[in-house]
């Protein structure tokens, strides 16, 4: 077997600014005195004597990885936000240098990260395939081949010369893989991409990329999906905060990155920094996913009851506070909110609360979730009155939902919650 | 498994590029048919869902020459060498469009497409460079215009030097991109560049003899006025096609020599830039 990929070493750091000048505009001389000085601050970062690079700070997203890849294995990469999966796909499919290392790529890498990219509205959908192709890398005459077999799979024959504006999203998603799908890369990266689209269209990618790996090209697939990595992928690596923890067949690697609880994993914490002023007395501490053992978890499973816990400190009493938590699906649809004095006689007791520290928890019952992702948004308010806190996308976390009613059935279900019902079956006749 | 086998797929190693790299000219000319999508692209894109449609590309320059025309021969009166006005601004408008779409739409082209950068590997090149190219069909345009009002004022081309003319219209496209390869890299860190660009455009065709003859400029400074590259191609295509004006002097080859060099100090600054384009884009 020749090796596909071949990854020695890389790294790749990436500048942040200082939070330094975030709060400087307090006073109208600052202002002056910073428009003034714009032209001259201009001139100097332009010719590299920035007096802002000395508090800049360099963070590693990735660093130290090193792997090989074989022609025709599909790899599964997990790890939680931020811990360099999308950095190490943006490095494989050339989009952006490593700051060290090497790579070598044997053959044309196709991403599905790209879904729709140069997409144009006012353009037909015959127009967009020819456009999309083109800026994947097809040559027209390639495109002119492919093109009965991607309006086929897109299954938007009938609209192919509307402009794309005019087509529903699901639509416009489907023509976009389409295309993106017949690009035929000898490697073929995939990032996410089953965060989109409805069940029927998701199952319709699983199947593309099951095919793409029969025919003996190389996948890299990323997800927060543990249970499509287990189908999909025969080997997987974990990554966690920018370095390679393991390499192992797949069961072994979802094994240990669900079990191990990543450092960080399923918990916020707010530093004094990041706190804006405005909220006193109200001051967020953290913000915690739990399982049911009790530990900080990123990845939650549905059959098991999952606790929200939100810490936080008074540096005043404060009447009428309610702290609470808005519960949205990645794609920004609400599932439900919910707040701590809900119940009247908690209200009773903790609508006036003194200074001190606080836990807020809630127990969101077991069989509520489907399969995905979520995101927490918590809220810290007197109703009606003023708003002291809010973050609105605080914490995410997925539901890996093995055991969940309907398994037994291969087809996703829609919608965000997959509840156990109280189903009875009677023969009356 | 067959397909797979037909062609020997192409090892690409991928390192961290230092200093001056090679421009990878040959990654570009793989990626040649994208250039083309991307001016195809921009052209059917730019008067959709308009009332007038295609039409714009030749409202637009006539209504400048009117207003030219009004303010600089009605009530200026300004020299114009024995061309009609109306003939002798539009022969200038011609080439001073084609630099204002590429000023314009090529500074912002990187960041106009930073969905396509941030995701998907291509040349980078290929964003400036297509959008100087898009500005070459509304040039076409205006040049069957222009002919028109030749024919309208009885004015005969100069025959004999108008084989110069594709060589002026190379020297305004090295021009153009130039400008763009550098605006368009430094706009991906500093949008300040999107600020300037009214004032740049407005101030650059008033150093540029577009309204006006070059020759109003007095001796001692036609040198100086001469480093605006424009200036030359202006000059160049009014030369090339209604001969007057002096043709190739010292003041043509000052003009050639800055656009030259700022077209190939842009060729590097956009191709050391390139690598951190995704990264603070």
């Amino acid at each position: 077997m020749t090796t596909a990929i071949s990854v020695n070493n890389i790294g790749k750091q990436y500048k942040i600014g200082a939070a330094e000048s975030k709060f400087r505009y307090n006073m109208l001389r600052d202002v002056i005195v910073d428009t003034v000085s714009a032209p001259i601050r201009l001139a100097k970062a332009m010719i590299g004597k920035s007096d802002r690079r000395q508090n800049q700070n360099y963070v590693w997203a990735l660093k130290d990885v090193s792997f090989d890849l074989e022609e025709g294995k599909v790899l599964g990469i997990v790890g939680r936000n931020g811990a360099g999966k999308s950095t190490l796909l943006k490095i494989l499919s050339r989009v952006t240098e490593p700051t060290i290392g090497t790579v070598s790529v044997r053959g044309r890498v196709g991403s599905l990260l790209e879904v729709g990219t140069g997409f144009h509205p006012e353009l037909t959908g015959r127009e967009n395939i020819y456009m999309n192709g083109a800026i994947l890398g097809m040559k027209r005459a390639e495109i002119d081949s492919k093109f009965d077999e991607i309006v086929d799979f897109s299954e938007v024959t009938q609209y192919i010369d509307t402009p794309v504006k005019r087509y529903s999203s699901g639509m416009y998603l489907r023509l976009a893989f389409a295309v993106a799908a017949h690009l035929e890369p000898e490697i073929l990266v995939v990032d996410e991409v089953l965060a989109v689209g409805d069940a029927e269209f998701q199952k319709k990618c699983l199947g593309k990329m099951g095919d793409v790996a029969q025919q003996g090209r190389t996948v890299l697939f990323v997800s927060h999906n543990m249970s499509a990595i287990l189908r999909l992928t025969q080997e997987a690596i974990v990554l966690n905060k920018g370095q390679m923890l393991m390499r192992a067949p797949t069961q072994e690697a979802v094994d240990f990155y669900l079990s191990s609880g990543q450092a960080q994993a399923g918990q916020r914490v707010w530093d004094v920094g990041d706190v804006p002023g405005s909220s006193a007395p109200f001051r967020p501490i953290s913000l915690r996913i739990k399982n049911r053992s009790g530990k900080a978890v990123d990845t939650v499973r549905s059959i098991e009851p999952i606790t929200v816990e939100f810490e936080y400190q008074l540096d005043a009493p404060v009447t009428g506070l309610r702290v609470g938590f808005y519960l949205s699906t990645m794609r920004g649809e609400y599932v439900l909110a919910s707040f701590d004095t809900d119940e009247p006689n908690l209200f009773e007791k903790f609508d006036s609360r003194k200074s001190g520290r606080y836990v807020s928890r809630a127990e969101i019952p077991a069989d509520i979730f489907n399969e995905g992702r979520y995101s927490i948004g918590v809220n810290a308010s007197s109703f009606g009155v003023r708003r002291y806190f809010m973050d609105e996308n605080a914490i995410a976390f997925n539901v890996d939902i093995s055991g969940a009613p309907g398994m037994h059935w291969s087809e996703p279900r829609v919608g965000p919650v997959r509840p156990r019902l109280a189903w009875k079956i009677e023969k009356i006749g | 498994m067959t397909e797979l086998t037909k062609h020997e797929p192409t090892t690409i190693y991928i390192k961290p590029s230092k200093g001056l790299a090679a421009l990878n000219l040959r990654d570009l000319w793989i990626y040649r048919e994208l250039i083309f999508f991307m001016v195809w692209r921009d052209v059917k894109v730019k008067y959709k869902q308009t009332l007038l449609g295609m039409a714009w590309a030749v409202i637009q320059p006539v209504m400048t020459m009117l207003i030219f025309t009004f303010l600089f021969d009605r009530v200026a009166k300004l020299p114009t060498e024995g061309i009609p006005y109306p003939v002798f601004s539009f022969t200038a408008l011609l080439p001073w469009g084609l630099f204002v779409v590429a000023l314009n739409q090529g500074s912002r082209s990187l960041v106009a497409h930073n969905n396509m950068v941030t995701k998907i590997y291509f040349p980078r090149l290929i964003l400036p460079i297509s959008s100087v190219f898009s500005g070459l069909v509304d040039f076409a345009i205006a040049f069957v215009i222009l002919v028109i009002l030749m024919l309208y004022y009885h004015v005969s081309p100069a025959w004999s030097l108008l084989w110069t003319l594709p060589l002026f219209l190379l020297l305004a496209i090295v021009t153009a991109l130039g400008v763009a390869l550098w605006l368009s890299a430094i706009n991906v860190q500093y949008r300040d560049v999107n600020q300037a660009l009214p004032f740049l455009t407005q101030f650059w065709l008033f150093a540029t003899p577009v309204a006006y003859s070059a020759t109003v400029i007095s001796e001692k400074w036609q040198i100086l006025y001469f480093l605006n590259p424009m200036a030359g191609v202006v000059n160049g295509f009014r030369w090339s096609l209604l001969g007057i004006g002096n043709g190739p002097d010292i003041t043509l080859w000052v003009s050639t020599g800055i656009s030259i060099l700022i077209f190939v100090s842009g060729l590097f600054y956009f191709r050391s830039m390139e690598k951190t384009f995704a990264d603070t884009i």
